[in-house]
């Protein structure tokens, strides 16, 4: 897929904007899967009704236009400090339901120790990663989870991990810290992928609520600015490059850890699954 | 002080804290280091009791941005470290500043090398805090209380300058009994607005949600330098002794200013006409009161301990109008926590003597290597 109008047969279905945003303007780049992202966790709030009992805490990053737009009380915060001043926060009101949002940049390179302490902490929130693996709003340079070979604006000829070291698969991290009740990566390459994030969301909103520990949602986006690559080829080059690495599923659930191959062979099956179903002629939802 | 009143023998880092939950802290974060950690054990006790949280904070990092938060949400909260554990805070104390949030911080400072980063504005950008420096345990809780009133009255941040001497010494104290009024804060996230098109953002970067008036950085950015300057002209404080008739004025704050003080009365005594002059502000600093009181004597000197950083402000207050004469320096322990030889009252009145006669001062006295 290459070019820069929409396929002739993709077929435009409505426009909603949900809920809970002011509005459908927003500043990001044709393409990026931020939006996605946001709209998932902003109708999973509204399913649960909680609007009302929302404080959100956004991290430094393109996504940081959303903190104008969002229709929950927020606080904005440092690049890589939301998980403590949403700590403060919760901790002020332990009835709000309390969220980061953060990109990887902000997450897992400047604020690492943050919101690996909280997780630990078990503290009530939830912090949600926007991982794309690319500090996307300065222009595209590598971040703690660029995947080996993606190619940056300082790593032109692709990551070599004998130079720039390995990945951090922080969920994989999150989920074996005991503070951490729910974990999971979701990404928005395809609806189904969207609707299967949505639930992540729901599910780690509820955990929160529960009073049951941390909750942490992981979503892989795609940033076709910062990847260098044309903007329909987003979801694919998420699929098989990110995507290969950061393995989407659910990394923790009710106490019990699940290793990558454990998803790996999961997400084999419902693709395969799905495939059958396709060519069986019908396919209601996309595992 | 007015009303009901207690009265105890306490250390200064607990005073503090009794006037900090009596003034309706309740949340505070931080990270231990001497002499900063008692200020820590004493609100990690006392929070809980009445309702109140005090978190062990990972870093001074998390420290500052969870007393951001608890601000945010409505709390009357602080925090606080050393000046090495404040370098650590400085990116959140200047964007704090910019947000508006009313947070109190205590700097227990090793003595008085920090005073730079006090005053002149904790990080980046154009932003200053309110800055206190009491000069005894008495005085560092009436402090404690002007803290969080100045901080919410001009919605910006304090400080409260304050060291090993004032953190450890058991003085007695009158502790206010009055509640305190802590006004509502209708500003504050208490994510009661969400879905209802007047949800609340706060931000340092002067962006409003969409639909609500956003000055947009450069005009937020101006309104705030304007807020600092109107907190100039109001609350600037000094405290000034026997300046009528002195010929010779001794400017030093904090706890040294103690030692000052009774230096120079002792030099009174003896017939000399020296004055004292004491910031009580560091932020904004009295220049005004300190011209004046310079304007009819012959030299200033300026105490204390450090290379020189006090010395900035007294000469830019002064302007040439007398010689400004430094009669302090580095003096420190081998612990390093600022308290040496130079601290003495004999030791300082030898150096007000010798400057006052305009005569070389003595050399700084030896406080030793390591034991
Ligand atoms: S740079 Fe990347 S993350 Fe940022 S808006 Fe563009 S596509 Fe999205």
């Amino acid at each position: 897929m290459t070019g820069t109008s929409p396929p002739a047969d993709v077929r435009r279905i409505g426009v909603a904007v949900p809920e809970l945003l002011l509005t459908g303007a927003h500043h990001m780049c044709p393409g990026c899967g931020e939006p996605l992202a946001v709209r998932g966790f902003l109708e999973a709030i509204q399913a649960l009704g909680v609007a009302r009992r929302t404080i959100a805490v956004a991290g430094i990053g393109c996504y940081t236009s959303f903190s104008m737009t969002t229709d929950v009380d927020l606080v904005q915060a440092l690049h890589g400090r939301a998980p403590s001043v949403a700590t403060g926060i919760k901790r002020v009101r332990p009835d709000a339901l309390v969220y980061t949002l953060q990109g990887d940049g902000d997450m897992v390179n400047e604020g690492l120790q943050e919101v690996l302490h909280t997780a630990a902490r078990g503290e009530r929130i939830t912090c949600i990663l926007l991982n794309n693996g690319v500090f996307g709003e300065t222009g595209g340079h590598m971040t703690a989870t660029t995947v080996p070979g993606q190619r940056t604006k300082n790593t032109l000829e692709g990551r070599d991990p004998t130079v720039h070291g390995h990945p951090i698969l922080i969920g994989d991290l999150i989920a074996r810290l005991d503070g951490a009740a729910y974990v999971a990566r979701g990404s928005v390459h395809t609806p189904g992928a969207v609707a299967r994030t949505t639930r992540m969301f729901r599910r780690a909103f509820e955990t929160q609520l529960s009073g049951s520990g941390f909750s942490f949602v992981e979503v892989v986006t795609m940033c076709p600015t910062g990847w260098f690559v044309p903007t329909l080829d987003g979801p694919t080059y998420l699929h098989d490059t990110l995507g290969a690495v950061h393995v989407m599923g659910e990394l923790k659930v009710d106490g019990r850890v699940r290793s990558t191959e454990e998803l790996r062979a999961e997400n084999a099956r419902a693709e395969a699954d799905a495939a059958r179903r396709l060519a069986a002629g019908g396919l209601d939802e996309v595992p | 002080m007015s009303g009901a009143v207690r009265r105890a023998l306490l250390e200064g880092s607990e005073a503090i804290v009794e006037a900090a939950v009596g003034a309706g802290c309740r949340f505070f974060a931080g990270y231990p280091m001497t002499p900063f950690t008692e200020l820590l054990e004493h609100f990690s006790r006392r929070l809980p009791e009445v309702g109140g949280v005090c978190m062990n904070a990972e870093s001074e990092l998390e420290a500052v941005g969870m007393a951001w938060g608890a601000v945010a949400a409505g709390a009357r909260a602080a925090t606080g470290s050393t000046g090495q554990g404040l370098s650590l805070m400085e990116e959140a104390l200047s964007e704090i500043t910019l947000a508006e949030l009313p947070l109190v911080t205590f700097l227990m400072a090793r003595g008085q090398q920090d005073y730079h980063q006090a005053t002149r504005g904790l990080g980046h950008g154009d932003t200053r805090h309110v800055v206190l420096a009491p000069v005894d345990v008495h005085e560092a809780v009436a402090h404690t209380r002007s803290a969080f009133e100045i901080a919410d009255a001009w919605r910006h941040p304090v400080m409260i300058y304050g060291d090993y001497l004032l953190a450890h010494t058991r003085e007695s104290v009158t502790l206010p009994t009055e509640p305190a009024v802590v006004p509502d804060r209708p500003w504050a996230v208490d994510g009661t607005l969400g879905g209802t098109g007047r949800s609340r953002l706060i931000s340092p970067l002067g962006f409003a949600k969409a639909g609500q008036h956003s000055p947009g950085i450069e005009a937020h950015q101006r309104a705030i330098a304007a807020k600092q300057e109107r907190i100039a002209a109001a609350e600037a404080r000094a405290d000034v002794g026997a300046c009528d008739d002195a010929e010779t004025i001794v400017v030093a704050y904090g706890t040294p200013a103690r030692f000052v003080r009774a230096a120079v009365a002792e030099l009174r005594r003896g017939g000399h006409r020296i004055g004292w002059f004491r910031p009580v502000t560091l932020w904004p600093f009295p220049g005004d009161a300190l011209a004046d009181a310079a304007g009819r004597a012959r030299r200033v000197l300026c105490f204390e301990l450090s290379a020189g950083q006090l010395v900035d402000d007294v000469r830019l207050a002064v302007l040439g109008a007398a010689p400004v004469v430094p009669i302090g320096g580095i003096s420190t322990d081998s612990s390093g926590f600022g308290v040496g030889r130079l601290l003495d009252t004999e030791v300082v009145a030898t150096r007000i003597l010798a400057a006052h006669r305009d005569e070389p001062l003595p050399p700084l006295p030896d406080s030793g290597g390591l034991p």
